[in-house]
């Protein structure tokens, strides 16, 4: 039993904004305070703090072959950044692919609980399993890429709705997935012919009719129609591209009102600027999502410095090779997806890179509604997660916005639209965007609040002036009740659950995948799904109609 | 009687070949559908019958023996971990654990294999793909010193030969083949053109394929003991056809120059996706090498050759790696799982290593059993045990236990060593 006392408490989903309060806890729930005997439990005095609960992360690239081979193909990136063992901690390595424990710790020493892993190709997520288990203090969710799927597409190209609806609610339990994602439709496909799609309504070589507009309206419709916890997980079309910010807006109209969540959007939200240099067209985009209740977004904000660039998006990681000059691993993976990794550094003198963390902060500042726009960097794309103190801080903070604003590529500067939004973030939208907001569409009923019933997944911080040392060195972080990291050090390691879903589906689908195994895959349908296996900490998640 | 036991996967070879079915009569294997000369083995020359472990020669509880394991490894300044490769990823992670807690070092068969490509890897990056987008799309498969018709049985006829597939509906037909070694082998039999290289000269063939791609032509006759007029021929296909793909071997890793030959062509192989789509693929070896790469890097951070010595992980191969610490004598303490250094090693790390006190986890009576202090005689994973395998395209398959045996896994003995020296 636990009480932490006398804190302020941010709390939207119960509508709680900093006014003092007690949040008690009993067997990982919070409880109210007739269920605790006071005089056995422990109790933190909360005096002056601020008490959220823990952070949720609603898309990171932590585990799973593509991460693996960012590891690998980066010791430059953890000499340096090693870390020690203490006790029975495991050591490892941070930088900005960190190693499977040491992520654990530095999500806990940040104050988050949960994470969702951002793409997975079921054909490795037996890999992605495995390193969920070695990922400790953490909930983590898997989307598995759906995009490039030969099979959806051929029931695509062949009408075949309902075959394409179980074919999708068997893949998510044959990986143990969570969500749908979808990252560059039809163009990662098209990548194995050497191409790329740059319109909604371009063909996908070898599928004669499929398009990315198909393969987006028809995921999102049986999205709804399984009754998944979370919305299509959507990275669009021409990712990079001075075309993004368009068909961005073309893919959020060509959702028809159907719900779905737009990742990392800064990366496609630009417009073609003077000399070949992309401008930000954070404005238009906004604007569509503020008209478009539908739709969720985060932002995958920039963060200067190096980082490890890794997506599902063969095409745009080639191109980042091409550009950048630097090393480069690509991946197309059989039947259903690719990808591939580059190192990169953004430079706040790069007139690109200055549009970029441009992009990121006015979107953040431009969509009104908190609950629909996330903080995220797309770790480790725009930069690491460990940098989010840093978002938080240029979000509340307009002097500090201003300051690093006035050190960036003058020619990025120049009429760009961040001086002129006055907006200051709450530690109420901080809480929302980080917490509550995340939660609630991922369909998290018991993550991301603290009323009575909620896991006692929750972050203690001191009320600091410099918002960057609140939120990168909690008081006090609890998972499941449990103290795991105490002023900004891990001090303990519990299991961490794998959230998946496993929706209902006709039986028959099964006949037919086992078919088409024969022909698709060089591995056999067993060893493929995981569904019948034990995973470490697995945790189904009830699916159900959608209201 | 006789029963019928499926699905059944063979770990022997990076192929993991996951298609087999094995008839098992009284606990034993006595036939394996599907399986290749060299898996077969595996199952049907394996004896089941319980063994004990051993300490100096003697037969010991299970209990005695972890417990002189774990003096061994407390007792050491500098406790070396290797092997790790024909083992499943749970053991290794295991493995991991236990050279996280005492500070040693870890290592497997990757450096004295396709080390050299991971390095490569590390400085120049790799375009890849799963051997399933080879057998449907290559039209162009070079095999650039390997030998897959000796190493790797069936490889040929599941992905990279005669398959037929989404786009080469004709099997091999639809496939033109290029061997490139430095002398006829099974393989070059098989293919359509054999390029045969000088020893010792396969950098300056890559370089010179490099300049040709380019537009740009030598002025020689011929590199590397070739006729430049066969490798523009060559560079011409690498161009236009439309998919391409190399394998590589030890013929690239472990000759004069080694990592830098494997960077040459993962270049090449980057800089021919400007004309058209190429990948590479490392052959690798044995059946979880590249799991034992995945695992370490996960948990370290580093492929192979790892120091936890300084309380987190350290990355230097030459330094750090096996036949190294022995060579130099830097290590006091060994712990192999699934390997035999004792046979295969560079005689001064054998014969090192059969000096300072060893520990084996090890199916087999190996020759590096017959020197140990203490060995236990595990299950095989994919026989008698289950597991995880990661074949030589980085796809976990499950391995299943076919018979039901006493013996005990890799990842209980490691699990036990690891309380044992808390």
């Amino acid at each position: 039993m636990l009480g932490i006392i006398g804190g302020r408490i941010y709390d939207p989903q119960n509508g709680r904004d900093g006014e003092i309060g007690d949040i008690w806890v009993r067997d990982g729930r919070v409880v109210t305070a007739q269920e605790i005997d006071r005089e056995r439990a422990q109790i933190i005095d909360a005096t002056g703090m601020v008490i959220m609960p823990g952070g949720v992360d609603i898309h990171s690239h932590i585990v799973g072959a593509k991460v693996n081979s960012g590891r690998k193909l980066r010791p430059e990136d953890h000499r340096g950044h090693e870390r020690a063992r203490v006790g029975n901690l495991r050591s490892g390595v941070e930088g900005t692919v960190p190693t499977t424990h040491v992520t654990g710790y530095l999500y806990s020493e940040m104050g988050y609980t949960t994470v969702m892993e951002a793409a997975t190709a079921p054909l490795v997520a037996r890999h992605t399993h495995e390193e969920l288990e070695d990922m400790p203090n953490l909930d983590k969710g898997v989307f598995i890429t759906m995009g490039n799927n030969h099979f959806i597409m051929e029931c695509i190209r062949d009408q075949q709705y309902e075959r394409a609806r179980d074919y999708v609610a068997w893949l998510l339990g044959a990986s143990k997935g969570y969500a749908i994602k979808i990252v560059n439709p039809g163009g990662v496909e098209n990548w194995k012919w050497g191409r790329n799609v740059g319109e909604l309504d371009d063909e996908v070589i070898g599928y004669e009719g499929v398009t990315p507009r198909q393969i987006v309206q028809t995921l999102a419709r049986i999205n709804d129609d399984l009754g998944l916890p979370h919305v299509p997980h959507i990275h669009g079309i021409n990712l990079g591209k001075s075309t993004s910010a368009r068909t961005t807006v073309e893919t959020i109209a060509a959702l028809e009102g159907r719900r779905a969540h737009f990742c990392h959007l800064q990366f496609l939200s630009y417009g073609a600027g003077k000399g070949g240099v992309h401008r930000s067209e954070a404005a238009q985009v906004a604007e569509a999502v503020n008209a478009h209740p539908n739709v969720t977004v985060d932002i995958g904000q920039v963060i200067f410095g190096s980082t490890t660039t890794m997506t599902s998006d063969g095409p745009l990681q080639f191109s980042l090779h091409q550009t950048t000059g630097n090393k480069w691993v690509n991946d197309d993976v059989e039947s259903e997806s690719g990808g591939g990794i580059v190192p990169i550094a953004y430079k706040a003198a790069n007139p690109i890179n200055a549009t970029m963390w441009l992009a990121g902060l006015e979107l953040f500042l431009l969509i009104d509604d908190p609950w629909r726009v996330f903080l995220t960097t797309d770790h480790p794309n725009g930069g690491p997660f460990t940098r989010y103190p840093q978002v938080i801080r240029l979000l509340m903070d307009r002097g500090y916005r201003e300051e690093m604003f006035a050190g960036i590529n003058a020619r990025a500067r120049k009429g760009a639209l961040l001086p002129e939004l006055e907006r200051e973030y709450s530690l109420r939208d901080i809480a929302i965007i980080t917490r509550a907001g995340p939660a609630r569409v991922l369909g998290l009923r018991n993550k991301g609040h603290l009323g009575v019933g909620a896991a006692a997944d929750i972050a203690v911080y001191r009320d600091l002036a410099d918002r960057e040392a609140m939120f990168a060195r909690p008081a006090y972080v609890f998972k499941g009740g449990e103290l795991v990291a105490r002023d900004g050090k891990v001090v303990a390691e519990l299991p961490g659950r794998t959230l998946y879903v496993a929706p209902a589906y006709d039986k028959s689908i099964e006949a037919e995948v086992d078919e088409y195994f024969k022909r698709a895959y060089t591995l056999s349908l067993a060893s493929y799904s995981v569904l019948g296996e034990s995973v470490r900490g697995a945790e189904r998640v009830e699916c159900g109609a959608r209201s | 009687m006789s029963t019928i036991v499926e699905p059944v996967t063979c770990s022997f070879c990076g192929c993991v070949c996951d298609d087999l079915s094995a008839e098992v009569d009284n606990s034993r294997i006595v036939r394996v559908r599907g399986a290749c000369s060299s898996g077969l083995g595996m199952f049907t020359g394996y004896d089941p019958a319980p063994r004990k472990p051993t300490v100096d020669g003697q037969e010991v509880t299970w209990e005695e023996a972890v417990a002189e394991a774990a003096a061994i490894l407390k007792g050491a300044h500098s406790p070396l971990i290797y092997g790790l490769s024909s083992t499943a990823s749970e053991a290794q992670r295991k493995a991991v654990e236990l050279a996280d807690r005492i500070g040693a070092v870890i290592d497997s068969t990757s450096s004295v294999c396709h080390g050299p490509s991971g390095l490569a890897m590390q400085a120049v990056g790799e375009p890849t793909c799963t051997l399933g987008e080879i057998r449907d799309r290559a039209d162009l498969i070079v095999f650039w010193g390997c030998n897959p018709d000796a190493s790797h049985l069936r490889h040929f006829a599941r992905f990279s030969l005669t398959p037929k597939g989404a786009l080469t509906t004709n099997g091999r037909q639809d496939r033109t083949v290029y061997v490139v070694d430095v002398r006829p082998t099974g393989t070059t039999k098989r293919a359509d053109h054999f390029l045969q290289v000088d020893v010792g000269s396969d950098f300056e063939v890559l370089t010179t394929l490099r300049l040709l791609v380019r537009g740009k032509e030598p002025d020689v006759e011929s590199v590397g003991g070739i006729p430049v007029a066969d490798l523009a021929e060559l560079a011409q296909r690498l161009k236009s056809c439309r998919f391409g793909v190399a394998f590589m071997g030890m013929g690239l890793t472990m000759t004069a120059a080694r990592q830098l030959n494997v960077a040459e062509l993962f270049t090449l192989v980057s800089e021919l996706n400007q004309y058209t789509r190429f990948s590479v693929m490392p052959m690798r070896g044995h059946g979880n090498v590249a799991g034992a790469d995945q695992v370490l890097s996960w948990t370290t951070g580093y492929p192979f050759a790892v120091s936890f010595a300084r309380g987190y992980p350290q990355f230097s191969p030459g330094e750090f790696s096996a036949v190294d610490m022995l060579v130099r004598q830097a290590t006091d303490a060994a712990l192999i799982i699934a390997s035999d250094p004792g046979a295969h090693f560079p005689r001064a790390a054998a014969q090192y290593l059969s000096e300072i006190p060893t520990i084996v986890l090890d199916h087999a009576e190996s020759v590096t059993a017959s020197h140990a202090q203490v060995v236990f005689p595990t299950a095989v994973y994919g026989v008698d045990a289950s597991g995880t395998a990661y074949r030589m395209d980085n796809i976990p398959i499950p391995l299943h236990k076919v018979i039901e045996t006493e013996r005990v896994t890799d990842e209980d003995v490691l699990q036990r060593i690891i309380e044992a020296v808390q």
